[in-house]
């Protein structure tokens, strides 16, 4: 993309004709020169996925490439498809890497099988600084209260108390030889409710905005009416050939839903567009190089089982998750897509089908009784048959779970498992939560479970929320692991293949990278009554006041005699009495 | 020639009346000019708070909802309103349709809508963070959505509901803000000369005791209930299983929907809202602050926007060449030609 800049340069010549009359004639030549401008790439692409329940997994993502260098306090200010927003964030507070997500509701990977893009109920930051940064606590806080604005969420609550600085898990997944985790920052807010208000600025940031291409399925209505909902931005530099000779910065936007099979009360395993989002498709997004619609028929490839219409024609597969599955394509940039009625309306039916099992699911509970300990369990899944592999689990708990490490088991198949690396580092009260790293590996078809007693704190009555009796959250566990895979995985990253099977970088080819998040906990803290302080005002005052006042009655009381006032006929026998002048009665 | 003169006196008529016209459109330019600078203000702000949490509480936060529509329809942007709502009604688990929120029952009107921006949610919204928005001492890393960055020569509607008492008002169910602390909040901002004028509506029970400690100028307010009194809920809906609207609010709402941004409604109108056979309380107001007869004041002045025009007899030459900067043009920056004011 080229701005042409253009110099007028004008000539012109007067003749003066009876010297009162001039004439001038201009001439004026444009002289262009081009000026090359930061190439900038914008794609959309949505993934349907039937899920084995019924239910359908759609995942919309948005990717914008733009070839500058936002490193070294360089200076941007022209914008045109990058949004200008996040760009003077990553500028002001020397952003390496960012990645953000509110999630409404639970990701259940037995149900589902795994998702695109993990991420946990709540919302989760964490944040890559470059190594310029001195003071990185301090950027931090900064940079989460900007962020709070941008997305209209209450990021302003994460500080010291649920922040934490994993040194293994949550690698750049950017360019970057950075190990050096003091400049890493991750914190969660399982809490965090994400609504209308949330997605309002998160489409704004589109080039494209709600107007046009896929964004204009993006309905609130409709989004928030389902199992599971997800948006989230990724920010990284790339590289954008083999040899890593230019880097760009990359933004992705990704939008997770789960649609309900029973919610819109059909029951039927018949999903359409217009079902799904209430609107249908008119056109890409002009600003779009690439707008595609992929469908994943790999389980009914010959179409008995499976229907989607329109059919077409355009197959692609994609090793994805560590299976190589087949996809049929619509490609929204050429016109025929949309048929005669010029919208594009996908139909998708099919029979029930069997479900891959996923390798590699966790749960999380509290056990215990009473409002003093409890235990927490961590249970961990491996479902390969025949092959192990490490995982590493990151947990971080809030301060006033007291965690008593001593009591920190890890036992596959009833023996115990000592994992090969452990990071702990313990909390301090109202400073800092409890981390803890820890790799451990996963014998085939089995159960790890990693359990740690805790004790509950009492807080100070101005820490509790306006609701203490909802409970307290912890957020979830994290996972991240180099699962096995099916099929040789393609390592290299530059080519050209759907965004869905980009995200995550792949180092070899027999093993791909999964993140598993746990569910958050909900656990009850000894809650005080909150009323018991005007109530102990009212009964100290009446005792103060009945007790004081009886007291100081009997002590100060001196009784008088006094003559009771006579009735009324001796009262007119008085008067009588006095006009006689006689002494009354 | 009898044509002649028809033609001549048909043309005089016509002249004199174009005449006439002309002056009398001149005259009403003049005067519509005049109103447009006689409230004296060139901004207007808005800071709409819902202060309860809990999901029978619905009625509240659907208050809020239907004032923020009704001020973003008028014209003010969302980068002039600062929206507190205590608690999320919409994405609710307990409402049968998500990310909706209705006024009228039989979900007519979803004052939610598809565009909302919400500046303090849930915990955020307490009695120190409004306290800090309305005098702007926020810490520096506050956002610019979440500040009232207003001048001497802006006019702010607050509006508040919720729970409230004689001289007080309950957030989420845990503190309290008095009349006192109001007041002082107010005075602070004209002392800062943060407003030019203030609406001030509260929906609460016993809502005038939140401005009877008023003391600053230029304050207009309003209640919907007088000392003793409870304001009253407007009805249920029954698929929801809450109510929807309190009393006050809802005739509010029904009355500013037919207010358009080139409306000439006065603050007058805005008294008889609700009158006690609608409302069962009695709404009350106060205007013994306010500087300027409330009849002269304009619904618009408040609850709509206005954009700033300076009208200038100076003439701008813009046919000059765009003079090139030194260097090249490459990094974007804009280049202002001479003479053309921004």
């Amino acid at each position: 993309v080229c701005v042409r800049v253009c110099v007028r340069v004008c000539v012109c010549a007067c003749v003066c004709v009876c010297a009162c009359v001039c004439v001038c004639v201009c001439v004026c030549v444009c002289v262009c020169s081009s000026v090359p401008q930061p190439k900038d790439d914008f794609q959309e692409e949505l993934v349907i996925r039937p899920l084995h329940s019924g239910d359908i997994y759609a995942s919309f993502q948005f990717r914008t490439l733009w070839e500058t260098d936002f490193m070294r306090g360089n200076k941007v200010s022209h914008y045109r498809l990058f949004p200008k927003s996040l760009g003077q964030v990553i500028s002001k507070f020397s952003v390496r890497e960012l990645h953000i997500s509110f999630t409404q509701g639970y990701w259940r990977t037995m149900q589902w099988g795994q998702p695109f893009l993990p991420s946990p109920p709540g919302a989760e930051l964490w944040v890559w600084f470059q190594d310029s940064v001195t003071d990185v606590d301090g950027t931090w806080k900064e940079l989460t209260n900007v962020l709070s604005g941008i997305f209209c969420a209450s990021l302003n609550f994460i500080d010291s108390t649920n922040t934490v600085q994993p040194s293994a898990s949550f690698k750049p997944l950017g360019i970057g030889n950075v190990t050096d985790h003091r400049f890493l920052r991750y914190a969660t807010l399982p809490r965090e409710i994400v609504c209308t208000e949330n997605l309002t600025p998160w489409k704004k940031l589109l080039p494209c905005g709600s107007k046009a291409g896929l964004a204009v399925l993006l309905k609130s209505e409709k989004l928030f009416h389902s199992s599971f909902h997800s948006q989230a931005v990724h920010i990284r530099p790339v590289c954008q050939d083999w040899q890593c000779k230019t880097t760009s910065w990359e933004l992705r936007q990704t939008l997770n839903v789960v649609f309900d099979l029973h919610t819109p009360g059909q029951g039927k395993l018949e999903w359409s567009l217009f079902k799904m989002f209430s609107r249908t498709l008119t056109e890409a997004c002009p600003l779009a190089s690439s707008s595609k619609i992929y469908i994943d028929i790999t389980d009914d490839p010959q179409g008995e089982q499976f229907e989607v219409s329109p059919a077409t024609h355009l197959l692609s597969q994609a090793m994805v998750l560590g299976d190589r599955r087949t996809f049929s394509v619509y490609d929204l940039t050429q016109q025929i897509t949309f048929g005669t009625v010029r919208s594009l309306n996908l139909l998708i039916r099919w029979k029930s089908r069997d479900m891959l099992r996923p390798l590699l699911h966790a749960e999380r509970y509290v056990a215990g009784y009473g409002l003093q300990t409890g235990e927490i369990h961590t249970l961990m899944y491996n479902n390969h048959p025949y092959r192990s592999f490490p995982v590493l689990l990151l947990d971080s708990v809030p301060w006033y779970l007291r965690l008593y490490i001593h009591t920190l088991t890890v036992t596959s198949k009833g023996k115990d498992n000592k994992p090969s690396y452990i990071h702990y580092q313990p909390s301090k009260d109202r400073v800092r939560p409890h981390l803890l790293e820890m790799l451990v590996q996963l014998p085939p078809n089995s159960v790890t479970e990693v359990t740690v007693q805790f004790e509950r704190a009492l807080l100070k009555w101005t820490e509790y929320t306006p609701d203490p009796n909802h409970g307290f959250y912890v957020g979830s566990s994290v996972i991240s692991s180099l699962v096995p895979s099916i099929v040789a995985m393609d390592t290299n990253s530059t080519r050209e293949q759907p965004l869905f099977s980009s995200f995550f970088p792949c180092k070899e080819e027999s093993s791909y990278f999964m993140r598993v998040y746990t569910e958050p906990l909900l656990v009850n803290l000894p809650t005080p009554d909150f009323s018991m302080p005007y109530n102990v005002i009212c009964l100290t005052c009446t005792v103060v006041a009945v007790g004081y006042g009886s007291l100081y009655n009997l002590l100060t009381r001196s009784f008088q005699i006094e003559e009771p006032s006579p009735g009324l006929a001796k009262r007119i026998a008085n008067i009588i009495r006095k006009m006689r002048g006689v002494p009354p009665l | 020639f009898l044509g002649e003169q028809c033609c001549t006196m048909k043309i005089l008529t016509l002249l004199s009346l174009l005449a006439t016209h002309l002056s009398a459109s001149s005259v009403n330019i003049e005067e519509n000019a005049g109103q447009f600078f006689s409230s004296g203000h060139t901004n207007n702000w808005a800071v709409l708070v819902c202060t309860s949490r809990f999901w029978f509480n619905y009625r509240h936060v659907a208050n809020t909802l239907s004032v923020y529509r009704s001020v973003k329809r008028l014209g003010i942007p969302d980068s002039h309103i600062v929206l507190m709502l205590a608690d999320d009604m919409a994405c609710n688990h307990r409402n049968p349709k998500p990310a909706t929120v209705f006024s009228h029952k039989n979900m007519e009107l979803n004052v939610y809508g598809d565009d909302v921006e919400v500046d303090y949610r849930g915990y955020e919204v307490t009695v120190e963070n409004f306290l800090r928005v309305l005098t702007g001492r926020l810490p520096p890393s506050t956002p610019r959505s979440k500040r009232l960055l207003s001048d001497d020569r802006s006019n702010i509607l607050i509006y508040l509901t919720g729970h409230g008492g004689n001289g007080f008002l309950k957030f989420q169910d845990s503190e309290e803000i008095s009349n006192v602390e109001l007041a002082d909040a107010f005075e602070q901002m004209w002392q800062k000369r943060r407003y030019n004028e203030l609406l001030f509506i509260i929906d609460t029970c016993q809502g005038a005791s939140m401005y009877e400690r008023f003391y600053s100028p230029n304050l207009m307010a309003l209640a919907s209930s007088q000392v003793g009194e409870d304001s009253l809920s407007h009805q249920p809906d029954l698929a929801i299983g809450v109510h929807l609207m309190d009393r006050y609010t809802f005739y509010l709402l029904e009355f500013l929907e037919d207010i358009h941004p080139s409306s000439k409604a006065n603050m007058n109108d805005l008294f008889k809202v609700c009158p006690k056979s609608q409302c069962v309380s009695t709404p009350g107001h106060r205007t013994d602050l306010f500087l300027r007869d409330p009849g002269s004041a304009l619904i618009t002045d408040f609850f709509g926007s206005v954009r700033k025009v300076e009208i200038t007899m100076e003439t701008i030459n813009l046919t000059e060449p765009i003079q090139q900067v030194d260097g090249s043009v490459s990094d974007g920056s804009s280049v202002v030609p001479p003479g053309v004011h921004r």
